[in-house]
């Protein structure tokens, strides 16, 4: 083939951080807290959700609605509608996606042109920047600075916070989207309320979409209140709402996901399914309208799924936090999510010459080092920023504690081992 | 005139919009949201909107019409398919993230079963890509490979996601019909209708990145002949072209009938991807599987777009298909072998359906394979002037028509059409046969009551 391979599109985006991790983790013997999935299953309600689906109508079997299994959309608009206080339509104001992924890429492809401006707050998810690119957008990026915290003390993902004149100043003309994320991949930020009022106010001030990528909304510990930015005033009608079936109900495999919307955004996804992936598999979708029918019955009673994973990852959190500071590793508590970082800054001054390529950030020789020799994998921060930020950034590793009990005793005989080899 | 008043419009709209800002900032009010001008649709998306089969299913969705329109069975999968995702779910690890590119047992599965008919060895890894169906292996292969201003052929009728895909990719679409030749005395085939190529051969040009090639044709029914791909393949090498192979109905190939993979031909495994689809061979539309085989300088762009769309598939989908390709592949000369068994159910199913449509007195176009057979209903000269909405096509009228007086429907094979030549079929109608006994049984009843009336 002699003529021009890939596609214009893809320039630039064909990297994928994930891929060399993941093998490296699989090569090694390691406690894998790399990857955001949870190593426990399920709660029972949605397995048995998930055999009902298989065992019921054989014509489960084929395909449905293309934009959302009707007994799903139905029960993801009459919940959200609660939670949002916003009537929502299941036939226009919600789109089930083949994951939150998916609804990412739907809203990028919808609504971003060649030469829109869409912002960003970093540290992000990895794939806002590639699917950014991949519509012809050109993202632009705000960071979230923590401030010096005192010695002794832990940082808090809270700390973390935008110089709203930083942001108000990131705003032209050309700014077709703004992608928030809360509670925040990697951070573990869950913005404020004031935080989401500011954003909003430049979103109108602007005309600007928000997308709100929201899919850790039940994971909040300390009291923190998770808000939906589709909420606030004025700004249902120019907000994107995503969420995860696979984070809600630990079941990534099931790749279930859901935009909400107005009819005005959710035509142009609905468009972008069609001539995408057109229709989700069908008894994946059963089975989470079942979950959430479960969650509807139950909600904010200590029975509910959505206040039991929160209480437990709380617990696990705070684990995590105490095992890591034993050999160094300074953790950001985080506010919410699945993940905290931590600061390697001590190893970076102790032992700052690791293997690596010459351009490599020390966060990622760091990682390969820590998988190679101390049997543990993260995530180095640094994909989590754009490449002129990374250099400013590589002093944090992430860790997923979502993780079962026995994998966090695994983590901490790691860790005594580590600690036993600090000493001289 | 139009630009003219569009920039007035945007004017006007900037002047409202900077006087409601002032006023609030005076008012001490937060600024209200109105229709903005902003929130529009990408480019890319324009005039994609609209698309058959939302109008049409929803029509068909009324139970006490006989659905022979969207071409999903209403059999059941077979028994051990629904029992191994039964297990599967069960399984823990099961219910996570798995890879990307395709659920380890299934690629590999997967490059099992094709080795069969590839000379090469298939690498699991770099040579295959699973999908969210052969839906998301067409939106993959178009998004990775074809660019804006590109040329791709497309062969009409065409399944219709075909045309909106290479338009959203930027690229032009240049059609080629299919033409049919009747032989007297015999029955109208699938076979009939084939490429005139030199006309094919116009198509093409330096600009032509690649063909989309579907054999068994959906809706046609026509398996493309060896010396018909073999015409392909030539102008394919000749002009540098890729071909985008789409043979989800490959085991549904009829007596007398062999599929063919054009990848398998000289110089041509360099130059194509070849999708399948979960959906239509195991009778699992809603599990939502596909896949894409192909040199790994090709599916490389494909998984790019993986995992900047999508990221990975359902995973205990996939590990119970690996497993009921595992049942199949361990006995593919067995009757017992659903890709044996199946188009076997099917052929009987087609020749009544066939025999129904003649005591109609139509002429439906025999399929060679596939599950739909196509005929011209024109000369049933339906009184179709109470359907409103005159400019639709003569088969979409006829459709909503034979929904609502007769019953029964099917799909216009206009919809299959570009704007330009729907007229060429729009005689035509589309009628899916992987039917169950009871459904088939209702619609000769329905068949037969209007033979009846009409004599």
């Amino acid at each position: 083939m002699a003529k021009r391979l890939p596609a214009r599109r893809l320039d630039g985006i064909d990297h994928n951080p994930w891929v060399e991790f993941g093998k490296m983790a699989s090569e090694y013997d390691v406690v894998n807290l790399g990857q955001g999935f949870p190593d426990f299953p399920p709660p029972d309600f949605a397995v048995q959700a998930f055999q009902l689906a298989l065992s019921g109508d054989f014509m489960l079997n084929q395909y449905t609605r293309a934009f959302g299994y009707p007994p799903l959309t139905k029960i993801l608009a009459s919940f959200f509608g609660k939670l949002l206080e916003q009537e929502i339509d299941p036939l226009k104001n919600v789109l089930v996606t083949v994951g939150a992924y998916g609804a990412l890429f739907t809203a990028f492809q919808a609504l971003v042109d060649e030469g829109d401006e869409v912002i960003i707050i970093e540290p992000f998810f990895d794939c806002y920047e590639p699917m950014t690119l991949m519509a012809g957008g050109h993202p632009v990026f705000v960071t979230l600075k923590p401030s010096p915290t005192g010695d002794g003390e832990l940082d808090s993902a809270g700390n973390w916070r935008l110089d709203p004149t930083e942001l108000a100043s990131k705003f032209t003309s050309r700014t077709k989207a703004l992608i928030l994320n809360t509670p925040n991949n990697p951070l573990g930020k869950v913005f404020s309320k004031a935080e989401l009022e500011l954003v909003a106010s430049l979103c109108q001030q602007h005309d600007v979409i928000c997308i709100s990528d929201e899919v850790y909304q039940w994971l909040v510990y300390d009291g923190h209140q998770h808000v939906s930015i589709a909420s606030l005033p004025g700004m249902w009608e120019r907000t994107l709402t995503i969420g995860s079936a696979g984070k809600s109900f630990s079941a990534t495999g099931w790749k279930v996901g859901w935009a909400l919307g107005p009819d005005s955004l959710m035509k142009h996804l609905r468009t972008v399914q069609q001539n995408s992936v057109y229709h989700c598999p069908t008894q994946g979708q059963a089975a989470v309208a079942q979950s959430f029918q479960h969650e509807q019955l139950h909600f904010g009673q200590p029975s509910s799924y959505f206040v039991q994973l929160p209480q437990a990852m709380w617990r696990s959190r705070d684990h995590m936090v105490r095992s890591l500071q034993s050999v160094g590793l300074r953790p950001v508590v985080p506010q919410g999510s699945y993940f905290l970082i931590a600061d390697i800054s001590d190893f970076k001054s102790k032992m700052p010459d690791l293997p690596g390529d010459v351009d490599e950030p020390y966060d990622k020789r760091f990682v390969k080092w820590m998988i190679r020799n101390k049997g543990l994998a993260g995530i180095p921060v640094s994909i989590f920023y754009s490449r002129p930020h990374q250099k400013h950034f590589d002093h944090y590793v992430r860790f997923c504690f979502v993780k079962d009990e026995s994998t966090l005793q695994a983590l901490d005989e790691k860790l005594q081992k580590w600690k036993d080899e600090l000493r001289p | 005139m139009f630009l003219a008043q569009r920039r007035l419009c945007f004017l006007d709209s900037r002047a409202k919009f900077l006087k409601t800002i002032y006023s609030s900032k005076i008012l001490g009010l937060p600024t209200s949201a109105k229709m903005s001008l902003k929130i529009i649709n990408a480019k890319r998306i324009e005039g994609l909107d609209s698309n058959v089969w939302t109008e049409f299913t929803k029509l068909a969705a009324d139970p006490s019409v006989v659905n022979l329109g969207q071409g999903l069975p209403d059999i059941s999968p077979p028994i051990y398919v629904k029992e191994k995702l039964s297990e599967i779910a069960a399984i823990d690890s099961l219910n996570q993230y798995t890879r990307g590119f395709g659920h380890p047992s299934l690629v590999k599965a997967l490059a099992c079963l094709y080795e069969k008919f590839y000379q090469n060895q298939i690498n699991p890894n770099k040579e295959i890509l699973v999908t969210v169906g052969a839906y998301g292996s067409l939106f993959n292969a178009i998004e990775g490979l074809i660019d804006e201003g590109d040329e791709v052929i497309i062969i009409m009728p065409f399944y219709d996601c075909y045309e909106p895909m290479v338009r959203m990719a930027g690229a032009t679409p240049v059609f080629i019909p299919l033409r049919s030749k009747p032989v007297d005395g015999k029955k109208w085939s699938s076979s009939d209708w084939t490429l005139d190529p030199q006309e094919l051969a116009s198509k093409f040009n330096s600009k032509t990145k690649a063909i989309i090639l579907n054999t068994p044709h959906n809706p046609i029914g026509k398996v493309y002949s060896k010396e018909e791909l073999q015409i392909i393949a030539d102008l394919c090498i000749k002009y540098d072209t890729l071909c985008i192979s789409d043979e989800v109905y490959e085991w549904l190939v009829y007596t007398g009938n062999k599929h063919l993979k054009i990848a398998t031909f000289p110089g041509m495994w360099e130059r194509t991807i070849t999708i399948g689809s979960a959906g239509k061979t195991f009778s699992v539309t809603g599990w939502k599987l596909g896949w894409s085989i192909g040199p790994n300088h090709l599916i490389k762009h494909l998984q790019t777009v993986q995992q900047n769309t999508i990221y990975t598939c359902a995973t205990p989908l996939q590990e119970a298909l690996a497993q009921a390709f595992w049942i199949d592949i361990k006995r593919m000369d067995d009757p017992e072998c659903y890709f044996n068994s199946l188009p076997k159910e099917l052929e009987v199913k087609r020749d009544r359906m066939i025999h129904l449509l003649e005591s109609l007195g139509l002429k439906p176009i025999v399929p060679d394979g596939g599950y739909f057979i196509i005929a011209d209903v024109s000369l049933l000269d339906a009184d179709l002037s109470d359907m409103k909405d005159s400019n639709e096509p003569y088969d979409y009228k006829f459709v909503k028509w034979m929904t609502k007086n007769k019953k029964l429907s099917a799909i216009p094979v206009s919809a299959f059409c570009n704007a330009e030549t729907k007229l060429q079929f729009e005689k035509f109608v589309r009628f899916c046969f992987i039917k169950k006994d009871s459904t088939l049984d209702a619609a000769e009843e329905i068949i037969k009551a209007w033979t009846r009336q009409k004599s």
